[in-house]
């Protein structure tokens, strides 16, 4: 539908390190005992993957699934399908006290490739080394000077999620950082 | 004279001249120098007036202890002010100004306070200044703010780029010198991971100067070996241009990292701010030489003997033909062997000692210099320049036993170790008689959470002076800190010089020792400052007796150098007039930054775009494609009005309000809060939270709701609706989502943990328009859809459904007191929704309005608004809320700090509404006094003006007030006094002025 338009309209930027903006993305915040095996069923139907360790992300055939808080999961799925993935987690979760809400459109996804590491750890107060920062990691952190959610992924690129509101904000400081001159060639 | 010798320049690349500009002179110097070395090249030894006397300075040390040579540097949007020479590496097209002076550097007016020094003491300013009052606005201020300052303040916005980069270690060295690159060597042999930080451009430090061999080999390449050695180490990271400027707790240490500021055309950032957190910190800063204090050491041509050395060794840059060395110590006769080795002239060396030097006086005489034991310098000769020095027994009173020419001292008092960054975090210092000097006490290191040190000192920075001492300590602390990191240290041998018999320094204070008041007066202890020996001893007899008095009332210390070469002779001089022992005295505090870091690497990439976060919603490209006015809520840019073809903003405002009131306006809502909270104690959780009952609400209706905090003030407001049996959207204000996000999830985490209910902030999910007017459902029937009638859709209700294409919920709600739908749709709909009313509303010519017509509109109604007729001690009762506030219910936040005498008083201040007789506006702020005076003779006061506008509506000037009893005083004549010195008169009315019945908005 044309009326679609996510916060930056996949806005793009390129210095040593490249900045995109990744367009819509499904995603869904659920609130529960990550525990229990309805949480686990709830997360397998929407996804594929398994409930995620703390502070990690796991992929699946239709989406991922990160750890936000105890009791609280970011499940990410293809715009298109949220609806059925909250459809199939409420199901899961019948009878369990649990929150399913979207949040699709609250959000602006961005990805960082290149030399990503030195771009992240000029805005978040994150060890982004390798051996400490490896995929599969996920954090929520700041850039800055606003909330975000961050991970990395198989070939070495970044993507984090940031309030709607923000993602001009959040475009201009990971453009800053990745201008030429920049590379601190500390981390990549 | 100074000037480039032929042959020397360790550090110099003399293929490549680089070209630069001071006062307007275009000078010549090499690729390599600093500022300060091409300066002395260039014989320009005068580099700067002092700040007090206006005396002539010149360049008296080699790196960041320099305390003269500061420039204003760069030009227009590269200006800079008080940038130090010593550390400013040559660029071409350098261009620099000295400062503190007027007309000129060589003819300066302000000197004449040189002539009247007697009667600028220590302490002047306080004495002066007392009386009479009157004086110091059109006296002395004036001549103050004439005189203060070194530098000029840039005028043109820094054309610079700088950033901050976050990183993490398990040791961090700081000091690039031999035992920083040791120590760094030891720790990274343990698998720890490194950072080796320097704040110049080369590795080794001063060890080089000095020569000699380690480990057999000369030091320069042993140095160059250990570096390569460092390099291939995976995991140790070195980088240099980078100060650690300041230690912090829990192992938090600032790096400094210059990175463009000697290429400043490159592209990239000029400055990076590392912030670093390290399990442990090792401090290998070096020392710095003390000036002597004797009388004319300020004189341009005295110089700390090294900083000559280092001139001679790294610049191939001579002071002077005829060098002077004055010195306590051994490690001068350096100095003067380095420059008879060079071809240069070395009248005599002064020894302060009785007793003499050890094998480096012997190897200086064997050279033919004549060495004096027992003497010092009484005076120096010369003005702008050195021209000789008159000699005397140290020992004595200052009688001159002969006078010497030369154009050069080279002075060395001791060396004192860098113990700064050992202090930012706590680390206690101890005296060292032997050396006359203060280093790090080991046993009262700065703790971590754990109790235990997380910084070591190594090399002279922990004391030591000798090579091989320097060495093994070096070691030591690199194993030691890799060990406290949690690795195991291999156990190296630490590498051997070869080392030199040194005699003992001697502690000399005052040269001579028994200087009378002339020649006190003319020792300089704070150059940058004009702090004399003479000061610190008035400031002592007039009671000063601890030295951070004593710091504040003759400024000694306190300039940008902050005390690196004064403070230990300062306080010493202190100590001997208060007759006590040095340690007894103590330091002043040592505070970061070490060496001043420039204010853009503080801020790091907060400026210009990326400032501060503004939030935007989906349909802010709209507003700024329309003439918006902006106003700030929190971080939201919210349009003010939208002014058409060159209105005012009253105009504009005028405009939006008759139009929605008459036809249609719409609103961007977006920003409103929208919290969802669910689970099945959802609404015994909003009972509590809300004035109101929430529990009974129907699903598909909407309750407008009041939230106090547990002391009953009212913090927030706002449309709760029912989605189904678990789950509620409240609406907050604009400012108020995050905050109340917060509240809710600290009662459900710290109180209620065991209740059922979950909360989650959605306020961005949704763009939320508000359609409001006569003909608001007219437009909506017009986009076609879900049944927007009176019938289906009640006021207080709200849907689910489809308006057009779009996915909407519509709820009912007026907060302007007409028709109204807000209509939510999710945000990537936003702008195209918006669009579409545009276009379906222009057959009724909708006008977008901002939010100064919002609250004209809610004020003509009468409704409150949050931060207006609120202020944090305003609670529902004084608002006459009580129809919010629930009687059945046992408890809520707020109930029992409602129910206090005072808070239950009928003396508060309540709010009514207020027409002047005259129809005009009263001022936004006024208060409104009542007869008599309090107890401070100020005019009594009765109540204040909330809410104030000019009304298209009534067209007339309406407010709203929080009067004493106001309810109860219906039709009273209140006095308002403006600012212009008008009394308003106004009468008490009901704060609704605008279809009380509700009629408009219930069609």
């Amino acid at each position: 539908m044309s009326n679609l338009v996510s916060a930056l309209n996949h806005a793009k930027s390129a210095g040593f390190a490249s900045v995109e903006e990744t367009g819509l993305q499904g995603m869904i915040t659920v609130r529960g005992d990550l525990a229990s095996k309805a949480m686990a069923a709830a997360v397998k139907a929407a996804t594929g993957a398994a409930v995620p360790a703390t502070r990690k992300i796991e992929k699946g055939d239709t989406g991922a699934v990160a750890w936000m808080s105890p009791d609280e999961l970011l499940v990410i799925t293809s715009y298109e399908g949220v609806d059925s993935a909250i459809e199939a987690m409420k199901a899961s979760l019948q009878g369990e006290h649990s929150m399913v809400v979207n949040v699709s459109d609250a959000r602006a996804v961005f990805k960082v490739s290149g030399s990503a590491e030195d771009v992240m750890a000029k805005l978040a107060p994150v060890d982004f080394s390798t051996e400490a920062f490896q995929p599969g990691e996920f954090r929520r952190s700041r850039l800055a000077q606003v909330a975000a959610a961050m991970w990395k992924n198989d070939d070495g690129s970044f993507e984090l999620v940031c309030f709607r509101s923000t993602a001009q904000y959040v475009f201009d400081l990971l453009s800053v950082s990745a201008a030429n001159g920049g590379e601190v060639r500390h981390l990549s | 004279m100074s000037t480039r010798l032929a042959s020397g320049g360790r550090l110099l690349n003399k293929g490549k001249a680089v070209e630069f500009t001071f006062n307007g002179k275009r000078l010549q110097g090499y690729e390599g120098d600093t500022l300060a070395s091409a300066l002395l090249a260039n014989d320009q030894m005068m580099v700067g007036r002092s700040f007090k006397y206006h005396r002539p300075r010149g360049i008296v040390a080699s790196g960041a202890e320099e305390p003269n040579a500061l420039f204003n540097m760069g030009e227009g949007s590269k200006f800079e002010p008080n940038q130090r020479a010593t550390t400013t590496e040559l660029f071409h097209g350098l261009t620099c100004a000295s400062q503190n002076h007027w007309p000129s550097l060589e003819f300066d007016v302000g000197v004449v306070n040189n002539y009247a020094a007697r009667f600028l003491p220590a302490g002047f300013y306080y004495k002066t200044f007392m009386a009479p009052r009157a004086a110091w606005k059109h006296v002395f201020e004036p001549i103050v703010r004439q005189s203060a300052g070194l530098g000029k303040a840039p005028k043109d916005r820094d054309a610079d780029r700088y950033e901050h980069f976050y990183a993490f270690f398990d040791v961090v060295v700081v000091g690039g010198g031999i035992a920083g690159l040791i120590a760094a060597k030891a720790a990274g042999a343990s698998g720890a991971k490194v950072l080796l930080m320097e704040q110049t451009a080369h590795w080794g430090g001063r060890t080089p100067v000095d020569g000699g061999e380690i480990d057999g080999v000369a030091v320069e390449d042993f140095i160059a070996s250990l570096v390569n050695e460092l390099k291939a180490m995976g995991n140790v990271t070195m980088r240099n241009r980078m100060m650690g400027a300041g230690v912090y707790d829990h192992g938090y240490v600032l790096g400094y990292e210059r990175v463009a500021d000697h290429t400043p055309n490159a592209v990239g950032p000029r400055h990076r701010m590392w912030r670093i957190r390290a399990s442990q910190i090792v401090t290998a800063t070096g020392a710095i030489e003390r000036p002597l204090s004797f009388a004319g050491n300020d004189v341009p041509g005295v110089m700390l003997a090294a900083a000559v050395r280092d001139y001679v060794m790294d610049y191939g840059v001579s002071i002077g033909d005829r060098t002077v060395v004055v010195t306590n110590n051994d490690d001068a006769y350096r100095t003067a062997i380095a420059l008879k080795n060079s071809g240069l002239e070395v009248p005599v060396i002064l020894d302060a000692r009785a007793s003499g030097g050890g094998a480096l006086a012997d190897e200086a005489r064997a050279l033919g210099i004549r060495v004096e034991n027992g003497k010092g310098i009484a005076k120096v000769k010369g003005g702008k320049r050195v021209t000789g020095v008159a000699i005397c027994a140290q020992a004595g009173e200052g009688s001159t036993l002969e006078e010497i020419k030369c154009d050069a001292v080279a002075m060395s008092g001791g060396w004192s170790p860098v113990v700064h960054l050992w202090s930012h975090c706590g680390g206690k210092l101890i005296w060292d008689d032997a050396q006359a000097h203060f280093r790090p006490d080991a046993s009262c290191a700065p703790t971590n959470q754990n109790g235990e040190g997380f910084v070591v000192p190594a090399g002279t920075a922990n004391g030591p002076l000798g090579l091989n001492a320097v060495l093994a300590d070096a070691v030591k602390a690199g194993e030691s800190a890799a060990k406290a990191a949690g690795f195991t240290p291999k156990s190296v041998a630490a590498p051997q010089g070869v080392a030199s018999d040194e005699a003992a320094m001697e502690p000399v204070w005052l040269m001579p020792q028994g200087a009378g008041p002339k020649l006190r007066m003319k020792a300089w202890l704070d150059y940058q400052n004009d702090v004399k020996v003479s000061d610190v001893r008035l400031a002592a007899q007039e009671g000063y007796e601890s030295v951070e008095h004593t710091k504040r009332y003759t400024t000694l210390g306190m300039a940008t150098d902050q005390g690196k070469l004064s403070n230990i002779n300062g306080l010493a001089t202190l100590a001997g007039q208060l007759n006590a022992p040095i340690p007894a005295v103590g330091t002043t505090t040592f505070r970061p930054p070490y060496h001043p870091v420039s204010f853009g690497a503080i801020a790091g990439e907060a400026r210009a775009e990326t400032f501060q976060p503004v939030r935007d919603t989906p349909i802010s490209g709209w507003h700024s494609e329309n003439n918006a006015f902006f106003e700030p809520v929190g971080h939201w840019r919210r349009p003010y009005c939208f002014p058409r073809n060159g209105e005012s903003h009253a105009e504009a405002v005028k405009r939006e309000i008759n139009q929605t009131r008459n036809s249609l306006g719409m609103l961007d809502a977006s920003t409103l809060g929208k919290l969802v909270v669910s689970g099945p104690d959802a609404g015994k959780f909003l009972d509590m939270l809300y004035t109101n009952m929430m529990s009974t609400l129907k699903v598909g209706k909407c309750r407008y709701g009041l939230m106090c905090s547990e002391n009953g003030f009212l913090i927030d407001d706002g449309v709760v609706a029912r989605i189904d049996e678990e789950t509620f959207l409240c609406h907050t204000t604009t400012g108020g989502a995050e905050r109340i996000h917060g509240w809710m999830e600290e009662w459900l985490q710290t109180e209620w943990w065991d209740w059922k209910v979950y909360v989650a902030n959605v306020t961005e999910q949704y763009a939320q328009v508000a359609v409001v007017g006569p003909n608001a459902r007219k437009v909506l029937e017009k986009l076609g859809g879900m049944d927007v009638s009176k019938e289906a859709l009640a006021f207080m209700e709200w849907k689910d459904g489809k308006l057009g294409d779009f996915d909407a919920r519509a709820y009912r709600i007026s907060f302007s007191g007409e028709l109204s739908y807000e209509i939510a749709v999710p945000a990537s709909q936003g702008r195209a929704f918006w669009d579409a009313l545009l276009e379906a509303g222009a057959e009724f010519d909708v006008m977008p309005y901002g939010t100064e017509a919002l609250h004209v509109m809610r004020a003509e109604k009468g409704f409150i608004m949050i931060g207006d007729e609120t202020d944090g001690t305003v609670i529902p009762q004084d608002l006459n809320m009580q129809w919010a506030i629930s009687k059945k219910k046992e408890d809520y936040l707020g109930k029992r700090a409602q129910e206090r005498s005072f808070m239950a008083s009928a003396d508060r201040w309540k709010l009514v509404g207020l027409e002047t007789l005259d129809g005009a506006v009263i001022p936004d702020g006024a208060y409104i006094p009542a007869a008599g005076e309090n107890a401070n003779g100020q005019r009594n006061v009765q109540g204040r003006i909330t809410s104030t506008y000019y009304s298209p509506t009534m067209d007339r000037g309406i407010a709203m007030a929080l009067v004493h009893r106001g309810p109860d005083r219906m039709g009273e004549v209140l006095d308002i006094p403006t600012l212009d010195g008008t009394v308003l008169k106004a009468k008490i009315v009901d704060q609704v002025f605008y279809d009380k019945d509700g009629e408009k908005q219930n069609v």
